[in-house]
């Protein structure tokens, strides 16, 4: 069984609007990254809401590792299997130092201090934020902040990470380090990452991409197979990366190259 | 309007020694299109806050039309309504009831007619796209992010600032949005002659719009000129750890390698061209 699947699934926030999303089945595995991209209103935040809970279906189901989101019992199970990381790092900071904002999860699940204590730090240093315990969260770099909240979730040890644009409000310097985090964590530490983002370089470092537009979704693949259809991207509001756009440029030109997604890809392709 | 900045240091007073700005020496002349890129920190936010007097430097002047307002008793309410300033996430600070009264706030304060009020509330709202009968009595609050940043803008708009600063004003904004704001201040800057001062870390934004681009590094303005002339010091860019713009960077890489692009180009068909050229000139077909 996939570990969250979306049987057709459909959800308004009032009875008298168009629908956020209409119709979603989606499945994905246990150790999957994948990114889901979208303009703006096209429903990948709502999306992102139903996977743990904060939102229920208004129709079909959301399965996460067999329980149904829509039963009362299944709740904090599920919220225990998929943690979320949100967009603006200033509202999931609560405490005056590291250490305790990330010891809130764990702690409200009932764990022994000394495991506390081992899962924090062990957390932190997953993050690459060992040795700022002891600091306050609202001394740290954007970055920093992000990584923060992402050990809290961490340290509640689920199975599934769901990111809403965790980096729109990062530099560019932030954006790096709280993607390489997501890339460490799912590589090495196999946990699965639902990565909401506007950045297509960053969906590009996905293994499958979901497009979604107007409440349904628009395309899904490898960011290779959904990258060729620039066309398509650019009429549902998304962005191509630049060094697809240039490549399919060049191929048009006359000049033969494979599919490329990175500035390497498409530097070796060519010299 | 000429805003000059001789010589200005700033120390925040909690940070005690630490130089926010360090000795910044700068002139902006009538329809400038700036770019202003640099890390978080680096003072980039401090320095266009010196041009309308919202902070004062610890060191050095600050001149506006031959005025120094870094002076006591100079009436800085003048020099905001001429140089508007929309800070990061300026949505935040919508508060009005309606869009109307939203935008109007800035207007009312300078005591203009209830007409006049109106004409500028009107005109601010179509400059950002937004249709003035279907929102002007909405509450800002209903709106999606995009329309209350463009809400938002229009407030500053209203003021109709000679000189319009800008914060990362496309942050968080997906493709369709930051295209109508990219739009937007290319309109204010050749139709309507505003001065434009744009941070952003954007590379490919400030390649293609700026006439000027100005890098900061740890408070000290450390590259200014024309974008072609500054995103070529790849080297001092890199060493600072600045992104190029990534056609910028591509054309970099492949010069590197040996295939001999120009390299001040920031649009991709140019882009495909020059490298198509060049590569059927290296391997005839």
């Amino acid at each position: 069984m996939s570990l969250v699947e979306l049987r057709e699934v459909g959800f308004s926030y009032n009875e008298n609007d168009t629908p956020a999303l209409k119709n979603i089945s989606l499945s994905i595995e246990s150790g999957d990254f994948v990114a889901i991209i979208g303009g703006n209103g096209s429903g990948k935040s709502t999306l992102a809401k139903l996977l743990n809970v904060l939102l229920i279906p208004s129709s079909g189901e959301v399965i996460i590792a067999g329980m149904n989101t829509a039963e009362e019992e299944n709740k904090w199970k599920i919220r225990q299997k998929v943690g979320m990381v949100f967009q603006n790092p200033d509202n999931q900071l609560v405490a005056t130092m590291v250490e305790d904002d990330v010891a809130f999860g764990p702690e409200n699940l009932g764990i022994p201090s000394p495991e506390i204590r081992q899962r924090v730090d062990r957390a932190l240093k997953m993050v690459g934020m060992d040795g700022f315990q002891k600091h306050a969260p609202h001394k740290l770099s954007g970055g920093q902040k992000q990584r923060v909240a992402i050990a809290g979730i961490i340290a509640m040890e689920p199975e599934c990470i769901v990111l809403d644009e965790p980096t729109a409000m990062l530099d560019p310097r932030g954006r790096k380090e709280v993607m390489e985090t997501v890339e460490y964590l799912n590589k090495e530490k196999g946990i699965t990452i639902i990565y909401i983002t506007h950045f297509m370089e960053e969906a590009v470092l996905a293994d499958k991409i979901v497009v979604m537009n107007q409440g349904l979704i628009y395309n899904q693949g490898s960011p290779a197979e959904i990258f060729q259809d620039i066309a398509g991207l650019k009429k549902v509001n998304l962005d191509v990366p630049v060094v697809v756009e240039l490549a399919s440029g060049l191929r048009k030109a006359g000049i033969s190259l494979p599919g490329v997604l990175s500035i390497d890809g498409l530097v070796n392709n060519l010299c | 309007m000429l805003i000059e900045v001789k010589n200005a240091s700033h120390i925040y007073r909690q940070e005690q020694g630490y130089k926010a700005l360090d000795n910044i020496n700068l002139t902006i002349s009538d329809h400038e299109f700036i770019g202003l890129v640099g890390h978080t920190g680096s003072g980039k936010s401090t320095l266009v806050q010196l041009f309308n007097g919202l902070i004062k430097p610890t060191e050095g002047q600050v001149i506006v039309d031959g005025i120094d307002i870094t002076k006591d008793k100079v009436n800085l309410k003048e020099i905001r309504q001429k140089i508007g300033l929309v800070f990061q996430y300026p949505e935040h600070q919508l508060f009005e009831e309606t869009i109307f009264n939203d935008v109007a706030f800035g207007p009312r304060n300078l005591a203009l007619s209830e007409e006049e009020i109106y004409e500028r509330v009107k005109e601010a709202l179509d400059l950002v796209g937004l249709d003035f009968e279907y929102f002007k009595n909405r509450s800002p609050f209903n709106l999606s992010g995009g329309q209350q940043r463009k809400v938002a803008i229009a407030g500053v708009l209203a003021m109709k600032p000679e000189v319009l600063i800008l914060d990362e004003p496309s942050a968080g904004l997906d493709p369709r949005g930051r295209e109508q704001l990219i739009e937007l201040l290319d309109y204010l800057h050749h139709q309507q002659g505003v001065t434009i001062i744009l941070i952003s870390h954007r590379m490919e934004e400030v390649a293609r719009l700026s006439t000027r681009v100005l890098v900061m590094n740890q408070g000290r303005l450390v590259l200014d000129g024309p974008p072609e002339e500054v995103f070529s010091q790849v080297e001092r860019l890199r060493e600072i750890d600045l992104d190029l713009p990534e056609i910028t960077e591509i054309l970099w890489r492949l010069k590197e390698k040996g295939i001999n692009v120009r390299t001040n180009i920031f649009t991709i068909p140019e882009a495909v061209n020059e490298i198509a050229t060049e590569l059927r000139r290296l391997k005839p077909c």
